[in-house]
């Protein structure tokens, strides 16, 4: 395992804070600043006290780093930020930006993206990445200044263009279907779990109004009393205690949230090996017809319709000098056109070995981390279970006693 | 009279075994100190010109002497059971008669012939029997044994003799004008104890039958959205290789948890939305007999003002008032006799209700 920057520095995004300022237009606008933390490990094991390096970042500021990160390393599936907006959401929960509870997994999320490409292996040895870290003022300048956005690709932003790949890499295909399916299933269960949680929130709660009525009923009656008063109580517990275990879900959910935009990185790396495969095609297909220009030129034959052919016929056929002139340029453009399409079998070839490597990584990754989710999850819901249990018993006693 | 142009069965018959019937409800006295054992079931719809109803089979069996028989099997509609009610509670106005099911649901969307509403009303009527059965003077009643013995033909002549629908209104409206009169200003302290319980308890009730049907609406809603939850994960578990088993294993866990919910709310609709009901019903009923005692109360002051008026009349007065001093101690006694054992029932029927309730729910999380 190449040695990663995660392990050479620890990172943490440790707090949030509401900010005012001016934006591009000059408008005021609130926004949320996250303090990012560093500390070198290394001199940690000397029980030194450590000095803490820190500055604030802001979410759009780490959405400008991973578009850098997308378009530099195209063939790398580049770990997501948490959402935008707040998405699949319960009534309990809030769907505002600003709501402290959406604040704070959002800090969880960055830290968790940082921590991710921290021990990417290729990603961690980034300089932008590292100066992201570390530099406070100016980094937004160093970043443009690479010129990345030149290299986006804007094709790829047309998420659902299709272009016709006349040799698709199968491979890639499938993995495609993979990342669409992975996606579709994921929302419609976190869609469905937003459902779930709220309909036993209202189960819950309404146990708490026994609680109250047991407490009234209890004052009229004699031997009942007691037991109804404490059976009310434990009502009153019971109804409280589904927000603490809706709030545990909520992680769980913050988790297969970022397999969900996963997804959309593995598909991104798809997109962009099927535009490069497009574009080798194409650049293929002109060098076919240069070619076969330059023959017809040549021997004077016309073996397909083109309307150069058919105004000649028309007008008059061009000269001689006129028509070597044509063919020199040609003969350049078939040897640039041939250095082109070899450098870019040569980039093909690059990006697939890459991009596969990467993409066993990420699988083994993610194979690991939802089980994990899913184990976690169990475990959760038998804490759930156990809690019920004893609500219950303890109910079933006052009950008795009554 | 009733020609069966067409009958359908509703449900197979309940096994007729005493002990199964025991099982069936706890009742207030010992089941072994028991002698009259009755069911109510096999619901079936007759179809007539004018109109369509349910009967139900009413199975009694008992050792007791005055019953000429040990075994009787009859049928009986709503109506009849309406009927039984008003004599016993024209026979024992100050005791507590048992809850009848309503005429219709108001609120539901529950059909009148709907299988569920039957089932309901079934269980109810069985309930109301039974109770009837174990009250130490209802149990007694002429037409209690009538109605649990007679054919139908001797049922309808036997109800025909009783008063009139006229006379009876004519009662109804002789009572409430006493009861204007008002019988409150006498009622001893322990009355108004009652009383004052009773509206409590009448509003608690109502509340905790709301909440209790509240929570089964939201056990059936959370529901309907886990029974879609398990598929998905099924369907994923398609798309992988390596965590299909454990996505395979989650979506089997969740289907089980479905069907703890689905057992959980069938206790709450076998058991406590039932017994709720049967009090709410119970507490109007105990107002109504607190009325009639205020209301015989209230003949006995009236006639002992008009006594203090008319002095000269006394003998004539005398003999009334007499009698009438008796029906209220009678009435009073009965009531407060029947009173404490209401309450020890409806004490035993909550706990054991809500220990139901309670056991349910562990088994829920349980399993």
């Amino acid at each position: 395992m190449e040695d990663c920057l995660a392990k050479k520095m620890e990172i943490t995004v440790s707090e949030a804070e509401k900010r005012t300022g001016r934006n591009a237009m000059n408008m005021q606008e609130t926004y949320t600043a996250y303090l990012i933390e560093t500390r070198a490990v290394e001199s940690q094991s000397e029980g030194q006290c450590v000095p803490v390096d820190s500055l604030w970042r802001r979410y759009s500021e780490f959405e400008l780093l991973r578009n850098y990160l997308s378009v530099t390393y195209p063939h790398i599936v580049v770990p997501p930020l948490p959402e935008k907006r707040a998405d699949f959401v319960w009534h309990k929960l809030s769907a505002d930006n600003m709501d402290p509870d959406f604040v704070e997994r959002r800090r969880i999320g960055l830290e968790n993206f940082l921590l991710r490409v921290a021990s990417h292996p290729v990603l961690c040895q980034d300089k932008i990445f590292y100066s992201f870290l570390t530099q406070e003022g100016g980094w937004k300048e160093v970043v443009n200044e690479t010129g990345f956005q030149l290299k986006a690709d804007s094709r790829l932003k047309a998420l659902n263009a299709t272009f016709r790949v006349k040799n698709p890499d199968k491979r890639f295909t499938e993995l495609k279907h993979y990342s669409d399916e992975l996606q579709s299933v994921i929302s419609h269960l976190l869609r469905v779990r937003a459902r779930v949680a709220d309909r036993l929130y209202g189960v819950y709660k309404v146990h708490g109004n026994y609680g109250r009525v047991f407490s009234e009923w209890s004052a009229i009656e004699k031997e009942m009393g007691d037991g109804l008063q404490s059976a009310g109580h434990h009502m009153d517990v019971y109804a409280a205690s589904i927000d603490d275990i809706l709030e545990e879900e909520e992680h769980y959910a913050d988790q297969l949230k970022e397999y969900l935009f996963y997804a959309e990185a593995l598909r991104a790396v798809c997109r962009k090996h099927e535009l490069m495969q497009y574009d080798l095609e194409m650049a293929a297909q002109d060098l076919t017809s240069k070619k076969q220009q330059c023959e017809e030129l040549a021997t004077g034959t016309v073996r397909t319709f083109s309307l150069k052919g058919m105004t000649s016929k028309l007008f008059g056929q061009e000269t001689p000098e006129q028509r070597e002139a044509k063919i020199k340029v040609l003969e350049e453009q078939i040897q640039e056109g041939e250095e082109q399409l070899k450098s870019k079998n040569l980039e093909g070839r690059d990006f697939v070995k890459s991009a596969w490597a990467d993409i066993e990584r990420f699988k083994e990754q993610k194979n690991h981390d939802l089980k994990e989710a899913l184990i976690n999850y169990a475990v959760m819901q038998i804490s759930m279970c156990k809690k019920g249990i004893q609500v219950w018993t303890n109910a079933k006693e006052c009950f008795s006693k009554m | 009279d009733t020609s069966l142009a067409e009958v359908n069965s509703f449900l197979p018959s309940m096994p007729i075994s005493p002990s199964s019937m025991t099982n069936q409800y706890k009742f207030e006295d010992e089941p072994e100190l028991r002698d009259l054992f009755i069911t109510v079931d096999d619901p079936e719809s007759h179809i007539t010109a004018i109109e369509t109803f349910i009967t139900y089979r009413v199975v009694t069996k008992t050792s007791r002497g005055e019953f000429d028989s040990s075994e009787y099997e009859v049928r009986r509609r709503y109506q009849d059971f309406l009927w039984l009610k008003s004599k016993l509670e024209e026979a024992h106005p100050t005791l507590i008669i048992p809850p009848l099911p309503e005429k219709f649901i108001m609120k539901g969307m529950v059909e009148r012939f709907s299988d569920e509403f039957i089932e309901t009303r079934r269980k109810a009527l069985h309930k109301f029997l039974n109770r009837i059965a174990d009250h130490p003077t209802l149990t007694f009643n002429e037409d209690f044994k009538i109605f649990l013995t007679a054919q139908a033909w001797e049922l309808s002549s036997h109800k025909k003799q009783g008063p009139s629908l006229l006379s009876r209104m004519g009662q109804t409206v002789r009572a409430v004008a006493s009861s204007v009169r008002g019988g409150a200003k006498n009622r001893p302290e322990m009355f108004t104890e009652m009383n004052d319980y009773m509206e409590t308890f009448s509003q608690k009730i109502n509340v905790l039958d709301k909440i209790a049907h509240r929570i089964y609406k939201e056990e059936r809603d959370y529901f309907n959205e886990m029974k879609e939850y398990g598929p998905i994960h099924t369907l994923w578990s398609a798309s992988e290789e390596d965590i299909a088993d454990s996505l395979k294993g989650v979506a089997s866990c969740i289907d089980k948890c479905c069907k703890a919910t689905e057992k959980r709310m069938a206790g709450l609709s076998e058991s406590l939305l039932p017994i709720l009901h049967e009090y709410v019903l119970y507490s109007e009923i105990l107002m109504g007999v607190l009325k009639r005692r205020d209301q015989i109360q209230g003949e006995l002051d009236s006639k002992l003002d008009a006594l203090a008026s008319k002095k000269t009349e006394k003998d004539l007065f005398s003999e009334d008032i007499g009698k009438l001093e008796d029906k209220v101690e009678c009435a009073n006694n009965a009531l407060k006799a029947d009173w404490d054992r209401w309450k020890q029932n409806m004490q035993c029927d909550m706990r054991s209700t809500f220990i139901n309730v309670a056991e349910n729910n562990l088994h829920y999380y349980e399993e």
